[in-house]
């Protein structure tokens, strides 16, 4: 199918300009590092596994903003979102090739962070590890789309989180839930239709993010 | 190929087109021409399709595939060589034999030697020279050149004198320019915008 | 007037809830308010998806304006929710109560609703994403809901027992007025506002004109 062609050259082209740029990826693996060290130092006593995974998801959700905020970065410096708006594929692979470029950092970045939070504070479950997984579509997809929505604006970098906050919430719900809970199932199972719902409005959407 | 009839255009409370009426038939070539601030860019972006006018109607005869534009940024990623960003809008256009058309472009520009590097390495008139390959890559029907000539050098500028004159009657052409002089030879028609 | 006449309603002819006493009287508002402040932001949405689908040039200022209200009688709800919540309970802020939540969850997305629409420059792009924005927000209604209660397996907050009203005799008719008189009082208010607005731009357009 040519939209999966062009949605292939578009995240290529995504991951290309992280490569030579070198900036995000790093910024987010020192990032979430730093804040497990703060959150060592904000935790009086000995922190139960509760109380820490609550922190893990609040350094993911920020380290997922921190590299968000840069995603439409070369698009908006450069002006080549005309470029790309004003090719003949569906705006809205423009979305999905982000995405899914923004995916992978921050599944790079998380393969550093969860052995690092093992290391620093307790075990990670294999629920928890499946929730990362689904909360992270549903992080990527609305944070993506909302940071092509913030680029457009004169706040850019500050609206964003403002953006997205809410609409993590019952990411962060499900999240939390799955990795702390016996039966995650019920946790997984709304993180999915998250991800399947805002999915599908993104994917609708994006035409009026970006044309006029 | 373009007509538009009462054509305006306002960004919230400034109006920056009003009346415009345009016809332009296949194969002709319109010269737009106007001071700066007369809304030459604004009426070229409309007629490319990257806005919409907020009065009057505009009719294209071209599918977005079919349209080539040109403005005041290159619309090419620094960060990436001439050959990745062509082949990225080869992709997108679908054009057909890519790599060939994509190593005619660049020989025919002069950047064959220059494609493996990034474009921030280049100087100004090298990257509005991949800008013009980039337009001409998918071999739209349409080209909306916003002053072609302004970035380019003076070899440059006759590679451009070079390639106008052999689509010109094959495409239609709407061009934006301070030297209306240098196209006089090849226009159809010319609009001039006041402020 | 509808207003006035709820207002008598409500603190002569219901009778006195035998449990809450006057915290109850606060309760019609607050739920009335909560159920108008939906009514906004639903209607907010439904303007924006005629300007996105539609390209009705009146829909965008009619969708500001909707949610503008929206975030007014929200800002009500959480006041006169914390009053409730202070009134019956002694706290000025419950995380039990999961509808306050889900408006203070709602307030912060409209909110940012705000930011984005002043941080654009008027014109059609701005409205495209203050109306892709909006409809963003009506999903979130049930997600965010659905969200809360969820959380409460694992968050565990101090639950106090809720006696809702019995909807019964006069304090259902009561809450009808109320309920009404607030719809009235957002209606109006909407019409006021998306007068003035258009009224506004007309103003401004003449004067470019003249100029």
């Amino acid at each position: 199918m040519s939209y999966v062609r062009d949605v292939g050259a578009l995240a290529r082209k995504d991951l290309l300009l992280e490569l030579r740029a070198r900036d995000t990826l790093p910024a987010m693996l020192l990032f979430v590092a730093a804040v497990f060290v703060v959150f060592h130092f904000t935790l009086p006593g000995e922190p139960s596994r509760l109380e820490t995974i609550g922190l893990l998801w609040v350094a993911i959700l920020f380290t997922a903003l921190l590299g968000l905020g840069r995603a439409f970065v070369p698009e908006r410096e450069q002006r080549t979102m005309d470029g790309l708006v004003l090719a003949p594929c569906d705006r809205s692979a423009i979305w999905l090739a982000k995405s899914l470029a923004t995916l992978a950092f921050l599944l790079a970045a998380e393969v550093v962070a969860l052995p690092l939070y093992a290391l620093f504070f307790h075990r990670v479950g294999a629920a928890t590890v499946a929730a990362v997984l689904l909360a992270d579509l549903g992080i990527c997809g609305v944070g993506t789309f909302l940071g092509a929505m913030a680029v457009a604006t004169r706040a850019r970098d500050l609206l964003l989180p403002l953006l997205f906050l809410p609409l993590a919430m019952p990411i962060v719900v499900g999240a939390v839930g799955a990795s702390v809970v016996s039966s995650p199932g019920r946790y997984l199972g709304f993180l999915a239709l998250y991800d399947l719902l805002f999915a599908v409005i993104c994917w609708a959407s994006f035409e009026y993010v970006v044309a006029e | 190929m373009l007509t538009t009839r009462r054509l305006g255009k306002r960004y919230g409370e400034k109006r920056i087109l009003r009346g415009i009426d345009l016809a332009l038939p296949q194969g002709g070539f319109l010269v737009v021409t106007g001071p700066n601030g007369s809304g030459k860019t604004t009426l070229l972006r409309i007629c490319a399709g990257l806005a919409q006018p907020t009065a009057g109607t505009i009719e294209r005869g071209a599918a977005r595939a079919q349209v080539g534009y040109l403005g005041h940024e290159p619309l090419v990623y620094r960060e990436l060589t001439a050959l990745e960003n062509l082949d990225l809008y080869g992709r997108l256009y679908r054009v057909a034999e890519r790599r060939e058309r994509i190593g005619m472009l660049l020989e025919r520009f002069g950047l064959w030697e220059a494609r493996h590097e990034r474009v921030a390495s280049y100087s100004r008139g090298m990257t509005q020279r991949l800008a013009l390959c980039r337009v001409l890559l998918h071999e739209p029907e349409l080209l909306v050149l916003d002053e072609p000539y302004s970035a380019l050098d003076e070899a440059g500028a006759e590679l451009l004198d070079a390639q106008l004159a052999e689509l010109r009657g094959e495409r239609t052409f709407l061009i934006a320019t301070h030297d209306p002089a240098r196209v006089e030879t090849l226009a159809s028609g010319a609009l001039a915008l006041a402020t | 007037m509808l207003v006035t006449t709820a207002l008598a309603f409500v603190f002569f002819v219901a009778p006195n809830d035998v449990n809450q006493g006057f915290s109850q009287r606060i309760f019609y508002f607050h739920v009335s308010i909560a159920f108008t402040a939906y009514a906004c932001f639903i209607c907010g949405a439904w303007q924006a998806l005629r300007h996105l689908w539609k390209r009705d040039p009146r829909a965008d200022l009619a969708s500001y304006v909707c949610v503008h209200q929206g975030l007014i009688f929200g800002t009500l709800v959480l006041l006169t929710g914390s009053i409730w919540a202070k009134i019956s309970w002694g706290h000025w802020w419950l995380w039990s109560e999961d509808e306050l939540v889900l408006f203070l969850v709602l307030y912060l997305f409209y909110c940012a609703y705000f930011m984005l629409r002043f941080s654009v420059e008027p014109g059609p792009q701005r409205a495209n994403l203050s109306a892709v924005y909006a409809l963003f927000g009506v999903v979130l209604i049930p997600v965010s809901f659905a969200a809360i209660r969820l959380a409460k397996t694992f968050i565990h907050p101090e639950v106090f027992t809720l006696h809702g009203p019995n909807f019964g005799g006069w304090i259902l008719v009561t809450y009808c007025i109320a309920q009404a008189a607030m719809l009235v009082l957002a209606y109006t208010l909407y019409r006021l506002e998306l007068g003035a607005k258009r009224l506004d731009g007309r103003l401004r357009r003449l004067r470019e004109v003249l100029v």
